[in-house]
């Protein structure tokens, strides 16, 4: 497994995790509530913030557990990382019209905001996962 | 995602054909991951024209030498 490949599979686990917190926090936090009404900005602001840092930790301790042969990305790091940024970004500008519309019809800053967050990591998600699919079977 | 390439290659028997060169070495002489070299070997991965050449001049032959594209049937 590349240095670039192992980064990858830290930013998937990293960015779905972090997502999955924020989510139970938030629905902890409804207790029946309203959703809208929901504190919402402290914890999504916390849940970006560790989720750069635990991508930074993450690979730093991947990397002493599996050291790479190289820390440059090659010729197919490039190709795959932008196969990957190509698929993803479908998904990232088709999803992006939820918030749009979101904000289109008022609706409550809670659900725009959790829409482009819930967006981005979908974005985040797939295009990771679409780069390792080309990594372990071929590009 | 099916078999990316139909493209197949000659690199493995090139190596062993070039004092037994290791993937690691050979690589390192075209500046890319060791695996990249696995990956371009297995089918996985074609890799570009530049590349293509920078390895057929690692073993001193013509690029038809180390890549091979099937004829239609």
């Amino acid at each position: 497994m590349s240095y670039e490949e192992k980064g990858t599979l830290v930013y998937l686990v990293v960015s779905a995790l972090t997502y999955l917190g924020y989510v139970g926090v938030v629905l902890s936090r409804a207790g029946g509530a309203p959703m809208a009404e929901v504190s919402y900005v402290s914890p999504m602001l916390w849940s970006i913030g560790i989720s750069i840092g635990l991508s930074i930790v993450g690979r730093i301790a991947f990397e002493m557990a599996k050291p790479s042969e190289s820390h440059k990305p090659d010729a197919r790091d490039r190709d795959i990382d932008r196969f990957g940024e190509h698929v993803a970004g479908i998904v990232l500008g088709g999803g992006m019209v939820l918030p749009f519309g979101l904000a289109l019809a008022e609706a409550p800053h809670f659900w725009i905001a959790n829409a482009i967050y819930a967006v981005f990591t979908l974005w985040a998600v797939f295009g990771a996962s679409v780069k390792l699919v080309a990594y372990r079977r071929g590009f | 995602m099916g078999k990316p390439t139909r493209i197949t290659n000659s690199i493995r028997a090139l190596r062993f054909a070039n004092g037994e060169m290791t993937q690691a070495e050979l690589a390192r002489r075209i500046d890319v991951t060791r695996q990249t070299i696995i990956a371009i070997e297995q089918g996985k991965y074609s890799p570009s024209l530049e590349m293509a050449f920078q390895i057929a001049r690692v073993f001193n032959v013509p690029l038809g030498d180390v890549f091979q594209y099937p004829e239609d049937d």
